[in-house]
């Protein structure tokens, strides 16, 4: 029994760590920037290179950072679902042209909608870096108090915005009662 | 007789010869067309260091060996911060600040991976103990044999 027993045994725990890293996606590189205050960013703004973006005027609600960049397939796959999104006025997204060109950019959104706030534009994909992104799109969940709550990698679902932003979005809102009084 | 089996080759397996050879000439193109430091050990560290991050977009490869643009990106950045006299674990600190241990390809130890950097030992203390079990069964066994065998 023992004799048959062990190595069945060691055998199916490898079964189960080989059949958990079956579900696992290998190109997901967790953040680590969860939890940690968001790295600061002062860019010009897309359709106004003269007016400045920057994170800082963000304090004190939480907010979206959204990576895009008009030669991004996924971008385009999700640019419904944020527009969805902004009409929820849940809460500002701010977008983050990445590494692209502004004309371009600018007729993307005139074309097919604008669900950002305000775009900052970052042409030398500086400020990605310092956020960790590695491919576009990338959404970032900001509290309140300028921590990363949440990131998303991939394109944006409504399924991942209700499942995971929206609730972390209220707890966060509810954290911060004494700011909005 | 010999350029006689040289023309019966067939035709297209020289060709593919011959565009096999050329295909393995294009890796030896530079991927970094960046100028080089000047200071010769500059380029070296800064080359040492571009061997060490992963590129996260094609992760199998180093951010020396890739030219996806974050590769291009992530060079510049350590060019920069070796020109404005970084050390190497200061540049190695930051590109773990943002992207994580995953992007060093020689990983650190951390209380994460502890058991990792301890599993080989541990497999190895393992195996010698059961080893030395096993041994020492079976030398019993063969020790109960041995007299009815020998009968002194």
């Amino acid at each position: 029994m023992l004799k048959f027993g062990v190595p069945l045994a060691l055998f199916a725990l490898l079964g189960v760590f080989l059949f958990v890293g079956l579900q696992r996606d290998p190109s997901y590189v967790p953040s680590p920037l969860i939890g940690k205050q968001a790295p600061e960013f002062s860019l010009p703004s897309l359709h106004d290179a003269s007016y400045p973006v920057a994170s800082r005027e963000l304090l004190g609600r939480p907010w979206v950072l959204n990576v895009w960049g008009t030669w991004c397939v996924g971008c385009r796959q999700e640019h419904e679902t944020l527009l969805a999104i902004a009409r929820t006025n849940a809460v500002p997204l701010i977008g983050l042209n990445w590494k692209d060109n502004s004309d371009a950019a600018q007729e993307w959104l005139r074309k097919l909608g604008n669900p950002y706030a305000v775009v900052a534009s970052d042409p030398e994909g500086r400020v990605a870096i310092d956020w960790g992104v590695y491919g576009a799109p990338e959404t970032f969940l900001i509290g309140p108090d300028g921590t990363v709550l949440f990131k998303h990698i991939a394109p944006m679902t409504m399924d991942v915005w209700t499942r995971e932003f929206l609730p972390r979005i209220e707890a966060s809102k509810a954290g911060a009662a004494p700011v909005k009084g | 007789m010999n350029d006689m089996t040289l023309l019966r080759f067939p035709r297209l397996l020289r060709t593919a010869l011959v565009a096999l050879l050329l295909a393995a000439a294009v890796p030896a193109l530079a991927i970094d067309t960046e100028r080089a430091f000047a200071d010769p050990a500059l380029q070296a560290r800064y080359e040492h260091i571009n061997r060490e991050l992963r590129c996260l977009v094609c992760q199998n490869q180093t951010i020396g060996d890739s030219n996806a643009t974050l590769a291009q990106d992530l060079r510049r950045e350590v060019r920069e911060m070796i020109a404005a006299g970084k050390t190497d674990d200061e540049i190695r600190t930051f590109m773990v600040d943002r992207y994580g241990d995953f992007v060093l390809y020689k990983p650190r130890m951390t209380p994460v991976n502890y058991l990792l950097w301890a599993a080989p030992v541990l497999l190895l203390l393992l195996g010698t103990i059961v080893g030395i079990h096993f041994i020492r069964k079976h030398a019993a066994q063969s020790d109960a044999d041995t007299p009815e065998a020998g009968q002194s």
